[in-house]
């Protein structure tokens, strides 16, 4: 379920770069609107495979650009 | 089977991915019998955390900032306190330029980032050395990281300038701690897809250059050769070697183009 994803997404978000939960929505931009930047994009990703189970290959990470794009990757690779 | 590093207690520094050399270190070192302890700092302090778990076995991660003088005094005691009493060996994977000392424009490059690239990639070679000192068995070895600093290279800058130090200090390392059964080598490898060298900006040509040139060939994403050469030089069967420079690059380094 993609809201399951969200709202493990957000939590990581938080504990990563305290991003308040409730801003985690699947429209915002990472860098731009979260001010995630990369190194703690790798935090996230490290966090995210340790969560759900799902490596994102550093090529990947450059094409994750908002919390959406994250939530769909997820869920595609979902076994 | 008994490892080359049985029984051997390392402090292995800057583990912040998978894809870093300092992982791939860590694991060898592991695999071969070692304890090994890791080292980050700051916001990178949390992600070696993470990291720690995908070893074989987690390791203990003490913070360490090479640019506080506190966290160097007190690092022998926090060894201590994560279950190292002594140290045979100590990897420092550490290096840092700004922005600003990187790319094209090497003259007109300000003294405060050439002197952080110097300080945090240089200097603290020397630094963590005398941070372990207390620690330091004899014999030990310490074992840094470089990219082959004896040229120029295209976009690197003041960063290679620094890593033309660390080769230079490691040298006076070996002079000094010699005496007390330290050894200090360093391990030149060729361009890896980490962290380190991707905040490199135009990097990328460098791995068009190794592909064409490297006698043995060179693969971008493996650590692998770069970790077995600084378990080798951690290990006791370079117990004659120091102030040396192993270059892992596919034999690169040897050849015209």
């Amino acid at each position: 379920m993609s809201e399951d994803i969200q709202a493990g997404l957000a939590e990581i978000l938080e504990e990563v770069a305290g991003v308040t939960p409730a801003d985690a929505t699947p429209e915002k931009s990472f860098t731009e609107d979260l001010d995630v930047d990369s190194l703690s994009m790798v935090e996230i990703a490290t966090a995210v495979e340790d969560k759900f189970g799902v490596a994102i290959p550093d090529d990947e990470l450059g094409n994750i650009k908002t919390v959406g794009d994250a939530i769909s990757y997820i869920q595609k690779n979902q076994g | 089977m008994s490892g080359i590093l049985e029984g051997k207690q390392v402090l292995v520094t800057g583990v912040l991915t998978e894809a870093s050399i300092a992982f791939a270190t860590a694991r060898i070192a592991q695999e071969q019998g070692a304890t090994v302890v890791l080292s980050n700092f700051g916001r990178a302090l949390s992600l070696c955390q993470r990291i720690a778990k995908r070893l074989p076995q987690e390791a203990a991660v003490v913070e360490l900032d090479v640019t506080n003088t506190e966290h160097l005094g007190s690092l022998a005691d926090r060894l201590r306190e994560a279950g190292l009493d002594t140290l045979d060996g100590v990897v420092h994977s550490i290096g840092f330029a700004p922005q600003e000392a990187m790319g094209e424009g090497f003259p007109e490059v300000a003294w405060e980032h050439a002197a952080t690239a110097f300080q945090v990639s240089s200097w603290s070679y020397a630094s963590l050395a005398q941070a372990c000192r207390p620690l330091l068995g004899n014999p030990s070895a310490i074992v840094g990281l470089t990219f082959d600093a004896s040229v120029a290279w295209p976009v690197y800058g003041w960063m290679g300038a620094a890593k033309a130090a660390l080769e230079s200090v490691s040298r006076y390392l070996a002079r000094e701690l010699g005496p007390e059964g330290v050894r200090s080598n360093i391990v030149a490898a060729g361009p890896l897809r980490s962290m380190a060298m991707k905040s490199i900006p135009g990097s990328a040509q460098f791995e068009e250059a190794w592909e064409g040139r490297a006698p043995l060939g060179w693969s971008v994403t493996d650590t692998e050769p770069a970790g077995k050469a600084v378990v080798a030089l951690l290990s006791d069967w370079f117990p004659a070697t120091t102030g040396e420079i192993v270059h892992v690059d596919g034999g690169f380094h040897a050849v015209g183009v």
